[in-house]
């Protein structure tokens, strides 16, 4: 039984704004992050690295790295810890230990460039790195394939040998396609061809990067009652936990994980890339080692988002109302499998209610870095898909594409893709909060001379996730609260976790402290990802806050002598039932507790099946120089369903970064590869993000329409902000200069190529 | 002066308004000799090309990026982090500009940004908003979209 | 990184005695903004850097009738902070506007920009539209290059192994000239050019013809390229739109440009054209006055 609860509107925190807790730390430097780490007698390690993206590894030597004067230890394969083929549930998306652990240090073949061969641990990093390039490593270089076409040729370099891919249920082996799968309702083929209108259309896109700011770290001690502690910048300690000791083959109680803040992560510090190799270095060197990625190194080897291959077909009836659609979706991997297909299939009609729809989705291996999650992972790609051909329909059939989309919106009790029914969502508030938004209701104003400017809008979805919190609650003699919460913080979480409490027990955010804890100071708690964190582990912290005002009942029933029953509680102040006049504040009790039985703790744990979806809106205008083709952002909207915003301005914070990614994923990011299938352009130089004289101010709009599923209506809102805006932008384009573009990025010159 | 073997150098320099007294060597960068050397780890990494901005200083004046200046060639300069921004009697009006306006979400580049902004209000009191951006675009920001570090500066100029 | 000793000499005879002594194992460091990153990722390998930002003649800037004098060391931001500089030579506070962001422009400067030697580097184009001369010190005393002739390659220059670049110089432009830069990229502010143009324009008094032109581009070649048909083609004409467009045509022409992960043959021929065009018109506008 799930529970449900009702929307308040009388809260006295949730929807205020107060400074975070962590914020003075962060704005004077004083905030450690995984790189500031510091331990006594601390050295570093670098990985010596494969120049080729798919090779097999004759010999390596590091013999004369180890010669060299200020090294501590080498380590290869050998040093590796033969890791099970066995998945484990990580809570997003399952992990195989052997690939996670081959992914960290190849084993006979690597498989993309960068692809670790050898550690080192030395004194300093310039040594460690001098160090490296003294390591010989022979390879037998093989042909590589970094797209989904020539992955699947029937000539095709095979990445892993061993692989059996899974077709439909059958089993197919010497192939790089690790999965296809099928979701089909209804009946397409019939549905198709009687419709009135239909359109198919191909997209391409190429990988992109999460492009957080802050590199890859860990540092760890491996001592000699063989535990290992780590202290890294992670989306989830927990996680992080299972995984080190999976790869290193040691009981998740002989590892402890500290979390220190983070530098963004998006989903990409969900795997554990340095941990495992840093406690290895620590086991043979006997140092706390600590090391930090380089940025060619992010890029090369940590998990970018699948470039895409996206073929979709609708068809719609002479009324505007759509009554089929397929879409064939081949997704990039990378050297493993697991290239998020599933939730694409989610994601990919969401917005709309169609009655027969059939989803392939095909995961395919490329010599290419292993993919992890990029906020929303395959969303944002069928998004592109889906909403340019939703566009392209309506311009030829003459429909307005609002009223389309309004026409054809998903609600309570459509069918999603995946089969899934909708509950209680947002999608035609959303709407209508966009046709009323500021954006929609003012004119796009004339282009000045050679440029041209147009608008496009886009829906975006995102089935946010539940999974396991945990938090812990004590009461200090002053009256304020400590809270120890399980989620790391890389956003302002935490402050919301505060919050929660606060308005459960009547306090303001600043009287209830929030930590993260590390593993051994809370229970179990899931990744930050997945848009989870204010809803599942916010409730978790609900939950513990009203556990500790029954603590507390308990300590006033022994106060006045009566039974617990007969106590209340409401606003921060307790009262007895029989006598209303006879009350205590908080505070109050808080100071007396040493008399009352002493310490008041409680704890609160969620496993959450379910989550709230969330739906958005964007609104983009865009205006292009025609002889260049440079195209410039000149006004955007993000219109959200946010359920409830607890910290408003966190929530606006969500949008307008998953916007941003979004812009930059339109117009200029990729991986470039060369013909020997490396990345081009790994750095920040060439792998172009938008900087702030790329932007205009980004308006947001947040529809509250509460989710039943939580105590105060929280609904998921990080990553639905980054899968309208690829589509809303190729819309725009669009409407500027007639002409569609149907693979990302769209830059000037593929701008320039379309005016043609 | 012979060059046979890397040498460390000595440099004097003032962080922060605090004299120090290094042994530097010589390849190694401003940004590594403030966290690594002395320690003053707010200064933070991003990418050690010049492209991000999370490693910004103030050299005698000038914002820099300290991934791409040597520690040897701040003797006899003056230098300042972030850690030199806030003083006892409290924060600097942009670092609780920053707070209020939620102008941080991870807060890695949230240092780089307030130094590199103090340099634009040291010397232009009251920038239009093409002016902050023109002048932060050397900073890189993944989490925000820059709107509300945009606003917090705005909201901290006169 | 090989791991290298840093120096710091007073004189350029000093200088020059550690540049001799190592060959292409030490280089000089002005701003650092492309020496590091390149000893970083082991494009060199050297022994020392020898820092000359304590060379007085190498930080100056000077104007005076004869022309501008920069040091090799000046770094961008003294250069457009200057009013002299700014009033007299707009073409190149075009360029030292725009090389990287303001953390960069406080470090890197010309001199750097020139003896880099990329193809694509912003400040060269208008120092060769501007007839800018480069000096060069070595233990065997010095020499001039034009700047048009400095670069030989991508990352190649004329510079022997010991030599030091001194100064840039720019003759004083004639009256009733005007210049201006400009480059395209894909964001608005620190990416490398897809393709550059500096323009130099000198008119008649009445200001309706041009007496001569040249015009250089970045990012189209192996080395920054002076367009001279470009330029000598405005010699003598009316300044209208036939001649212009005549111009950029040209230039397009002589722009040899290879397709690359920043941009295409096809899209930085077209880029040139438009951006030549848009060059001259301003160039013109600011011979004007």
């Amino acid at each position: 039984m799930v529970a449900t609860f009702e929307p308040k509107t009388d809260y006295k925190v949730v929807g205020t704004r107060p400074i975070r807790h962590d914020g003075y730390d962060k704005v004077t430097g004083r905030a450690i992050y995984g790189g500031d780490m510091k331990l006594p007698g601390l050295i570093w390690g670098v990985c010596v690295r494969s120049p080729h993206a798919h090779a097999k590894i004759k010999s390596i030597d590091t013999s004369a790295a180890e010669a060299m004067d200020g090294v501590f230890a080498v380590i290869t394969r050998d040093d590796m810890p033969k890791a099970e083929s066995k998945l484990v549930d990580l809570g997003e998306g399952n992990i195989n230990f052997k690939w996670a652990s081959n992914k960290l240090m190849a084993d006979t073949k690597v498989l993309y460039k960068g692809h670790p061969v050898a550690a080192i641990a030395a004194v300093d990093r310039y040594t460690a790195e001098e160090a490296a390039r003294l390591v010989v490593v022979e390879y037998d270089v093989l042909p590589s394939v970094t797209n989904v076409v020539d992955a699947l040729k029937d000539d095709a370099p095979i990445l892993l040998d061993d692989l059996v891919g899974d077709d439909l249920g059958e089993d197919v082996t010497n192939t790089n396609m690790a999965a296809h799968v099928r979701h089909e309702f209804g009946d397409v083929e019939g549905a198709m061809s009687s419709a009135a209108h239909t359109i198919e259309r191909e997209y391409n896109m190429q990988m992109v990067h999460q492009g957080y700011i802050e590199p890859h770290n860990a540092t760890a001690t491996w001592d000699e009652e063989d535990r290992i502690k780590v202290w890294t910048s992670t989306q989830g300690a927990f996680p992080a936990r299972t995984q080190i000791a999976g790869i290193l083959q040691v009981d998740v109680s002989r590892v402890k994980v500290t979390p220190l803040e983070i530098g963004g992560g998006f989903g990409g510090k969900i795997p554990v890339y340095f941990e495992p190799l840093a406690a290895l270095l620590s086991k043979k060197s006997g140092r706390p080692v600590k090391m930090v990625m380089e940025r060619t190194a992010i890029f090369e080897t940590t998990g970018p988002t699948p470039g895409a291959r996206m073929i979709i077909k609708l068809g719609a009836d002479a009324d505007g109302k759509l009554t089929a659609a397929t879409a064939d979706i081949w997704f990039e991997a990378g050297a493993n499998p697991g290239a998020f297909i599933g939730p694409a299939a989610m994601c990919v009609y969401a917005p709309y209610e169609i009655a027969n729809t059939r989803i392939d989705g095909w995961d395919v291996l490329v010599n290419k870095p292993k993919v992890a999650p990029y906020r929303a992972p395959g969303s944002p790609q069928v998004a592109f898909a889906m909403e340019s051909t939703i566009d392209e329909l309506c311009e030829n059939a003459g429909w307005d594409s609002m009223k389309f989309r309004v026409d054809n919106a998903s609600k309570e009790g459509t069918r999603r893709g995946d089969g899934v029914l909708f509950s209680k969502i947002g999608m035609e508030e959303v709407l209508e909060a966009a046709q009323q938004s500021a954006h929609w209701t003012s004119p796009i104003g004339d282009a000045p001379e050679g440029k041209k400017r147009g608008r496009g809008i886009a829906n975006g979805y995102w089935f946010n996730i539940g999974l396991k919190s945990s938090a812990n609650l004590s009461v200090n003699a002053d009256g304020t609260v400590q809270l120890t919460e399980g989620s790391t913080d890389i956003g302002g979480s935490r402050v919301a976790m505060a919050m929660h409490v606060a308005e459960v027990l009547g306090l303001t955010a600043h009287d209830v402290r929030p930590t993260v804890g590390d593993t051994e100071s809370v229970g179990y708690t899931d990744v930050t990802g997945g848009s989870r964190t204010t809803y599942a582990t916010g409730y978790a912290c609900w939950i513990a806050a009203n556990n500790l005002v029954e603590v507390l009942k308990d300590r006033v029933a022994v106060l006045w002598d009566i039974n617990k029953d007969d106590v209340d509680f409401n606003d921060g102040v307790f009262s007895s039932k029989a006598e209303a006049e006879k009350t205590i504040g908080f505070k109050e009790l808080a100071g007396k507790l040493d008399d009352l039985g002493g310490p008041a703790n409680s704890t609160g744990s969620v496993d959450l099946e379910s989550a709230g979806d969330g739906f958005g809106m964007h609104i983009a205008d865009v205006e292009i120089d025609i002889a260049t083709g440079k195209t410039d952002i000149i006004r955007y909207t993000a219109i959200q369903d946010v359920g409830t915003a607890i910290h408003p301005s966190y929530v606006e914070g969500q949008l307008q970064g998953g916007s941003v990614q979004g812009i930059g994923w339109a117009l200029n990011e990729e991986y470039f590869m060369t013909d020997t299938g490396t990345m081009a352009n790994s750095s920040f130089l060439d792998y172009r993000m938008p900087t702030s004289l790329d932007l205009p101010l980004i308006e947001t709009v947040l529809v509250e329409v509460p989710n039943p599923l939580h105590p105060y209506g929280v609904r998921g809102v990080g990553e639905t902000p980054i899968c309208p805006p690829i589509p809303a932008i190729a819309n725009a384009i669009q409407d500027a200069i007639g002409t569609r573009l149907y693979n990302t990025p769209m830059n000037a010159g593929s701008i320039l190529e379309a005016l043609k | 002066m012979t060059t046979n073997s890397p040498s460390k150098v000595h440099v004097t320099t003032t962080i922060n308004g605090q004299e120090h007294e290094l042994l530097v060597p010589g390849y190694m960068s401003l940004l590594d000799t403030l966290r690594e050397l002395i320690g003053l780890t707010g200064t933070k990494e991003g990418c050690l090309d010049g492209n991000c901005g999370a490693c910004t200083v103030t050299v005698d004046g000038r914002i820099v990026d300290s991934c791409l200046v040597l520690g040897a060639e701040v003797n006899g300069k003056t230098v300042e982090t972030i850690e030199g921004m806030a003083t006892p009697e409290g924060l600097h009006p942009l670092q609780q500009a920053f707070l209020e306006e939620a102008a941080l979400q991870c807060g890695i580049c949230t240092p780089g940004f307030l130094v590199a902004a103090k340099g634009l209000l040291d010397n232009e009191p009251s920038p239009t908003e093409g002016r902050i951006r023109h002048w932060l675009a050397g900073n890189l920001c993944r989490c925000t979209g820059y709107d509300k570090i945009v606003r917090a500066v705005q909201k901290a100029s006169s | 990184m090989h791991p290298f000793a840093y120096v710091a000499p007073s004189t350029v005879a000093e200088a020059v005695a550690v540049l001799n002594e190592h060959g292409d194992r030490a280089r000089p460091l002005a701003g650092g903004t492309d020496l590091l990153v390149k000893a970083r990722a082991n494009v060199w390998e050297l022994d020392a850097v020898v820092d000359i930002k304590n060379i007085p003649e190498l930080m100056t800037i000077s104007v005076n009738g004869d022309g501008l004098s920069m040091g090799a060391g000046v770094p961008c931001y003294q250069v457009y902070d200057n009013s002299e500089v700014a009033a007299q030579y707009p073409g190149i506070i075009d360029g030292v506007s725009i090389i990287g962001g303001i953390q960069i422009q406080s470090r890197a400067g010309l001199g750097g920009n020139l003896c880099n030697a990329a193809p694509s580097g912003d400040g060269i184009p208008s120092l060769i539209a501007y007839s800018a001369i480069a000096k060069i010190a070595s233990v065997n005393g010095t020499r001039e290059v034009a700047v048009e002739d400095f670069c030989t390659g991508p990352s190649r220059t004329v510079l022997e192994a010991g030599e030091l670049l001194v100064s840039i110089d720019v003759p004083k432009p004639a009256a009733n000239s005007g210049a201006a830069y400009t480059r395209f990229i894909p964001r608005n502010e620190m990416d490398i050019a897809v393709a550059g143009v500096g323009v130099f324009v000198q008119l008649d008094a009445s200001g309706q013809n041009f007496v001569s032109g040249r015009i250089a581009l970045a990012s189209v070649g192996p080395t920054p390229i002076l367009a001279s048909a470009a330029g000598d083609s405005l010699a003598g004409k009316p300044v209208n739109d036939e001649t212009i467009a005549a111009a950029a045509s040209l230039a397009k022409d002589a722009a040899t440009p290879i397709t690359d992960m920043r941009g295409t043959i096809d899209q930085r021929k077209q880029l040139v054209e438009v951006l030549t065009g848009r060059m001259i018109k301003q160039a013109v506008e600011r011979a004007r006055g």
